[in-house]
């Protein structure tokens, strides 16, 4: 059954071909028999997940089923689960257990979904290989020795490994997309504001947006129409309808033009990338787009741009984790006085790249470097956002590669910040214009993964969803299963 | 260039112990990051209006009411120390 897309499992709960009990223990089992060498999941929860297969099983009886319900799926550990631990991949929160449940889990609860576990992710989001857990990497099912991308590295692993039927995520410089395409599945990040971000723990909160990883574009509209909407505990949500996406990406894909950006295809872009991203676009023109070229004239700036912002509010953010009524206190806290106290908190509590941001973020808000860096920075965040919108005059959606290089070897980027950071140089600017985006496969490097990207302008999920469905429909990159998770 | 003193300074606006060991390497790594981003010092940008939000969104408002209820029990089961209903810390007036 796990080779199946979500949506088919969906059609098999409902034609009682399989009920929500044997799919839940299917998929439990499969982490049992892969999680120790993936290590994917932060935490299974077996017991809950049994009972919502169970309380699946008769709404399903009753008549009263959603597409989710009985669907097993697993949250990003950023993500509040009441009496469950919550631990952001962090030392800090190891022994948090949230008082309420995030906007996101709430819903998928309500619409009956089943709840395996919390996946594994770089410490507080911040890290682009899943090598900053507090609980150790995660390894990409394609190639064990290679990272699967990060931030939400867990939830990628989880869905290329069919060990749940789709995972949710968050994405502040590309943590959806980037992980999806260095493991081969479909990573949606929504317009900001699309998705509450109430109980999503906080990172940077005018780029962070939670969205999905799944195996299919379909299955993204499905999981997206359920957790979209406006939430008044998130005063940043939008107050927008939310479309029948999953309905939206049959209609007639007719007069689409594509934007490809020339600058994305010069230095940086490794070959075999290239190539297959040329190939998919190709298709993509078979299939009836008409493609384009553009330029985005300041999206180079894009990682500097967001190497000030991000970090400036991760650190106003993080400065709540300070031991006092939650989170990691040291054995020796009391002894000292009360700064002491904080500094050796937060300093053992922390890991090495949470511990660089924060700095850098008290750097650039500084007395002397706020108008230097951080006002700046705002104003080329303006640029780069006008950049997107001027292009969305001529073109409907833009094209291009997610990443510049395929999965890199675990360790091989550990000791270089700035090498790190590169891989997301394609999908940050989609998070500083606030739109939305997604990462679709669309071919192999060397047995590794390469991701196309889509993006689109404000609330033009429907329009995504519905290309990158439509190149599903034609292409079958997306139901490649990694050798031994056949 | 960020020394040193520079990251002692930094981590002690951040509340933030940054060990001995650690102090050269968070160095000479904050060093390159500045460096990547003094980038953006020379992009022209006059007249250009800074952007906190993406979509420029404004934030709603809603009435000013209580609408949460005391749980105070229940949040302090995660505190670390708690007496009588007290979170501890170190003395704080001499």
């Amino acid at each position: 059954m796990h080779d199946k897309t979500l949506a088919e499992l969906t059609d098999a709960l409902h034609s009682r071909r399989i009920s929500a009990v044997e799919l839940t223990r299917h998929f439990l089992d499969r982490i049992s028999r892969f999680d120790d060498k993936l290590n994917a999941f932060i935490t299974v929860t077996e017991d809950l997940a049994l009972a919502q297969a169970r309380a699946a099983d008769s709404r399903i009886a009753r008549g009263e089923a959603t597409p989710l319900t009985g669907i097993p799926i697993a949250h990003k550990d950023i993500f509040c689960t009441a009496d469950i631990k919550t631990s952001c991949g962090s030392r800090m929160l190891d022994g948090f257990i949230s008082p309420y449940d995030a906007a996101v889990v709430e819903r998928l609860y309500g619409a009956g979904a089943v709840m395996l576990g919390k996946t594994n992710m770089d410490e507080f989001a911040m890290g682009s290989s899943n090598e900053n857990s507090y609980y150790g990497p995660v390894r990409n099912p394609w190639n064990h020795a290679l990272v699967p991308g990060g931030s939400s590295g867990g939830s990628a692993a989880a869905v290329a490994a069919r060990l749940c039927a789709g995972t949710t995520g968050t994405d502040t410089g590309g943590s959806i997309r980037q992980p999806a395409a260095l493991s081969g599945i479909t990573g949606l990040k929504p317009t900001y504001g699309r998705v509450s971000r109430y109980g999503m723990v906080a990172f940077a909160s005018s780029l962070d947006q939670a969205g999905t990883l799944t195996q299919t574009a379909e299955d993204a509209a499905l999981l997206l129409e359920a957790i979209a909407g406006v939430d008044a505990r998130d005063s940043t949500s939008l107050d927008s309808e939310v479309p029948r996406y999953s309905r939206l990406i049959n209609e007639p894909w007719e007069n689409v033009s594509i934007g490809v950006p020339e600058n994305f295809f010069e230095k940086g872009l490794d070959a075999g990338i290239a190539a297959a991203i040329e190939a998919a676009l190709q298709e993509l023109a078979k299939l009836g787009a008409k493609l384009k070229r553009i330029r985005l004239h300041n999206v180079h700036l894009s990682i500097p741009a967001y190497y000030v912002v991000a970090p400036a509010e991760a650190s106003s953010n993080l400065s709540r984790f300070d031991g006092v009524r939650y989170g990691y206190r040291s054995p020796d806290a009391l002894r000292g006085d009360i700064n002491t106290f904080f500094k050796r908190n937060r300093g053992e509590g922390f890991g090495p790249e949470v511990k660089r941001r924060i700095l850098i973020g008290t750097y650039v808000l500084s007395a002397g470097y706020y108008d230097a860096y951080y006002l700046q920075a705002q104003k080329v965040r303006r640029l780069i956002s006008d950049d997107f919108a001027r292009a969305f005059e001529t073109v409907d959606l833009i094209a291009g590669p997610t990443t510049p290089t395929p999965a890199f070897p675990i360790g091989q980027k550990t000791g270089d910040p700035i090498a790190m950071y590169l891989n997301d140089i394609y999908t940050i600017g989609a998070n500083l214009a606030g739109i939305p985006a997604l990462s679709i496969p669309c071919g192999f490097v060397d047995g590794a993964p390469v991701g196309m990207q889509l993006v689109g302008p404000p609330l033009g999920e429907a329009a995504l969803l519905k290309a990158a469905h439509r190149f599903q429909s034609a292409t079958d990159w997306h139901r490649r299963i990694p050798r031994g998770y056949e | 260039m960020l020394t040193i003193d520079d990251i002692r300074k930094l981590a002690d606006l951040a509340r933030l112990e940054i060990t001995a060991g650690e102090v050269a390497d968070v160095s000479a790594k904050l060093t390159a990051i500045v460096r990547l981003v003094d980038e953006l010092r020379s992009v022209a940008t006059a007249g250009v209006a800074p952007m906190a939000h993406p979509l420029d969104q404004k934030q709603r408002l809603r009435a000013d009411v209580v609408t949460e209820r005391d749980a105070h029990e229940r949040y302090q089961r995660n505190a670390p120390a708690v007496e009588q209903g007290l979170y501890l810390v170190p003395k704080v007036i001499e």
